[in-house]
């Protein structure tokens, strides 16, 4: 019909199985020429199966695929090009010890033998001038911030001539400026006809970037509508399928003393560089510590600095006044510091051995399960017992190894076998990622449930939402150092954003 | 100066050239291999199955250099069930190269019995490259040589050039430094380790064939006295870098080539703690490496052992 506008892209009943469950489920999506459209939708919803099929990677078992009217078989990433499709994923598939050009040119046929670097760089500096970014063609991947890396990764996808982007989950990394940023550039890559496809689970992300929004729930489409005529709250509740709690609940108990003190710390990262910078904070017994921050500011280094897992070249920690400044990770556990790390089935669990044995971890040199010499096993299956059903932890098989367990059910594991020590000081680090809903709410209702008992709880995240849902104070971390300090009940989401991009302190 | 002096440093150092390329050849098949991703710590095997094979085929043909090529063919095989092993199979890296050594040892050792004490009537003879070979000083050192220490030099430039400058190095680092992400790119990565694993098998052939169809023309059972081992300390030292590899090899070289002429002069040390030097040195040119690369970026590529398996749900 005259008038319609034209589509660009259509995936029809889109069926896509693996073993045991149905990732998609006879999914529709329609993609206009010209705009941006979210596919929204849960972990685990099928929003990345979808573009994953899109993509090339994965091979539906049942519907079709029509760009510009024709159908195409999609075998692989390199069809999916050819077709001018191109996907930037949430990890970037960049090489870091490579340069901006070699990333971009790595794997094209289109390239002659020998590289000429010159009349590469040229071609990537006059697409970004058309899209009004900068980035150096000659600097190596590892040189780059994070939001550069993701406008190499855009940069990629043009030179190939992709007409249809895909970003999974792009601002997951960014900060609120660095967001804006990009959302610049989606807006003029849209006024120059590209369609864009939009990965996302932040809702006001999605109502000030979108021009039509397709709503994925396990696995099933729930419905693709217009972004001008529907609210934030009615598209929650497409998602998750019923309202959600925006703020937990919480008890309103007195402050108790300084539990965890940090002054002046001074550490390097694996690479050798200073990662804490004369870093302070305090966190009191019965408060939950946000910190915000996006990724390598020195979140990572402040965790293991005061879990011993990293030596402080200068400064002092102490904990409930008793200095334990590069203490051994035992002495500070008999010590009331207990953590729950971001790398649960690396630093938290150990992989192999059985949800039993790492139950008894933190339990197995003390009675009842230290017999002498040897350890008492029924001892440690009835702890472990005892954990499994006072957490809800479903285990098939206590013996085998924990990592077949789920991401949730793993982490209840990590938390049952931290909290059970009686803390004095938690140390949460990414507690909920990866997780479902169900298991992300369990997560936050032991956190405040450790907090009302009057537990110090420093809590690093780099979902800003989660910390301002949990938090009661939050501290924002710039570049190994608390920028500010703000209290989590009255906050103005702008200046954290400004604080993490190291624009401002916090106000006085 | 000197001139006995002159000519004796000229001596030393033209044989130090002729070891730095046995060590040479094998150190630089091995960095490409690494750069892919696979380590074969099998070095010292396949240099024996490549002197062994070169020997044979010297012996058996009368020509050196069908020796030579023997001996390169015998060892890219033996690389090939290698590739198989960490490529295909996914196997441990570490593992299978330390059985490739035991292989080539136990294999070379076995059918070399019968050639022991053997010698070769025709080797490969040096080849002056005119004018070159008449620079003062440098030109007997270097342009007086044979034809694989010429191979040797051109192979460094045409590696560095291939790794840095074109499309093929670039393929070949990505495979090895994020495998993931080359393949989304439509990289073979199956493929380049496939074919950089047998180069640089056919590599390390090339070195231990050089040592019995030129150096030492007999045969001898474990003739290559733990060269692979060196080969493969010296690309940590060569940080992955053609060039380094060539500075990596010719110190070491120099280091055999002096002491072999401490003990012909006779010097009071024991000549067992000389013939001990080049190892000793390996220690500290892997502790140095090792804490350079630690500062520095550079180094190790990242998925260096590491079999790749595209992911399936």
């Amino acid at each position: 019909m005259e008038g319609q506008e034209q589509l660009m892209l259509v995936m029809s009943n889109i069926t896509k199985r693996f073993p045991g469950i149905v990732a998609n489920d006879h999914v529709n999506f329609a993609l206009r020429k010209g705009e941006i459209h979210t596919l929204l939708g849960e972990n685990g919803a099928g929003k990345s199966t979808l573009m994953n099929v899109l993509d090339g990677i994965y091979y539906p078992d049942e519907g079709e695929i029509t760009i510009e009217g024709k159908r195409v078989d999609l075998r692989s990433p390199l069809d999916s090009m050819k077709h001018g499709i191109g996907m930037i994923h949430q990890h970037f598939m960049l090489v870091d010890s490579l340069s901006v050009i070699e990333n971009v040119i790595l794997g094209l046929e289109s390239q002659g033998f020998y590289i000429d670097k010159k009349s590469v760089a040229h071609q990537i500096e006059a697409i970004a001038k058309k899209y009004n970014f900068r980035v150096d063609p000659y600097a190596k991947i590892w040189q780059l911030s994070v939001g550069e890396q993701q406008r190499v990764e855009i940069i990629k996808t043009l030179f190939k001539g992709a007409r249809i982007l895909i970003l999974d989950e792009p601002t997951a990394v960014l900060t609120p400026q660095e967001s804006e940023e990009l959302f610049g550039i989606l807006r003029e890559m849209k006024s120059e006809g590209k369609s864009i496809i939009f990965i996302s689970h932040k809702l006001n992300e999605v109502m000030s970037i979108s021009d039509r929004v397709t709503v994925l729930r396990k696995g099933q489409l729930v419905g693709t509508v217009d972004t001008v005529s529907i609210t934030e709250r009615e598209l929650a509740k497409m998602m998750i399928g019923r309202d959600v709690l925006f703020r937990l609940e919480r008890k309103d108990i007195e402050q108790g003393r300084e539990v965890l003190k940090v002054e002046d710390a001074q550490a390097y990262n694996d690479r050798g560089i200073m990662a804490l910078n004369k870093l302070n904070i305090t966190v009191h017994g019965g408060e939950i510590m946000g910190v915000a921050g996006v990724a390598g500011n020195g979140q990572v280094e402040l965790a293991e600095c005061i879990t011993g897992l990293r030596h402080l070249v200068s400064g002092h920690v102490t904990v409930e006044g008793i200095d334990v400044t590069n203490a051994t990770p035992c002495t500070l556990a008999s010590a009331g510091v207990n953590y729950i790390p971001a790398d649960r089935l690396g630093v938290g669990l150990v992989p192999n051995l059985s949800t039993v044995d790492n139950a008894m971890l933190r339990k197995y040199k003390q009675q009842p399960m230290r017999r002498g010499t040897f350890i008492d096993y029924a001892a440690a299956c009835t702890y472990a017992d005892g954990l499994i059903e006072k957490f809800d932890i479903a285990v098939p098989l206590k013996n085998a190894p924990v990592k077949v367990l789920s991401g949730g059910n793993m982490q209840k594991l990590l938390l049952a076998r931290e909290i059970e020590e009686n803390p004095r000081l938690l140390i949460a680090e990414h507690p909920t990622r990866g997780l479902d809903v169900g298991a992300t709410e369990f997560v936050r209702k032991i956190l405040l449930e450790q907090r009302d008992n009057g537990v110090a709880v420093l809590l690093i995240s780099e979902d800003l939402d989660e910390i301002l849902m949990v938090a009661d104070r939050v501290a924002v971390m710039y570049e190994g150092r608390i920028v500010g300090i703000v209290d989590a009940h009255h906050v103005d989401i702008a200046q954290i954003g400004l604080m993490m991009a190291g624009a401002v302190g916090a106000k006085a | 100066m000197n001139p006995t002096f002159g000519s004796i440093l000229i001596s030393v150092l033209a044989g130090a050239v002729q070891s730095g390329t046995i060590l040479l050849l094998p150190t630089l098949g091995e960095v490409l291999t690494e750069r892919s991703g696979v380590l074969n710590l099998g070095l010292e095997g396949l240099m024996l199955i490549g002197a062994f094979f070169g020997f044979l085929g010297a012996m058996k043909t009368g020509n050196p250099y069908v020796g030579l090529l023997l001996g390169m063919a015998a060892a890219a095989v033996a690389a090939t069930i290698h590739a198989f092993i960490c490529v295909t199979l996914r196997g441990n890296q570490t593992v299978t190269g330390l059985a490739l050594t035991i292989f080539g040892t136990g294999l070379t050792s076995f059918y070399g019995d019968n050639w022991v004490s053997q010698r070769l009537t025709t080797v490969i003879q040096p080849m002056a490259i005119p004018g070159l070979s008449r620079i003062p000083f440098v030109g007997p050192i270097l342009f007086s040589q044979d034809l694989i220490v010429y191979a040797g030099y051109i192979l460094v430039a045409l590696f560095w050039f291939l790794l840095f400058k074109t499309k093929v190095g670039v393929n070949l680092r990505a495979v090895g430094e994020n495998a993931k992400a080359a393949d989304a790119m439509g990289v073979n990565v199956v493929g380049t380790r496939y074919f950089w694993t047998i180069v640089g098998g056919a590599l390390a052939g090339a070195g231990g064939a050089y040592i019995t169809c030129c150096i030492h023309p007999y045969w001898l059972n474990g003739i290559t006295s733990g060269m692979g081992w060196i080969a493969v300390a010296l690309v940590v030292f060569a940080m992955w870098n053609p060039f380094n590899a060539l500075v990596g090899a010719f110190l070491f070289g120099s280091i055999e080539a002096l002491q072999l002429q401490l003990q012909a002069a006779g010097t009071y040390i024991n000549s067992a703690l000389l013939s001990m030097l080049p190892y000793l040195a390996t220690f500290v040119v892997i502790i140095v490496a090792t804490l350079i690369v630690r500062v520095r970026h550079v180094g190790t590529p990242k998925e260096l052992g590491i079999p790749y398996a595209r992911e399936e749900k």
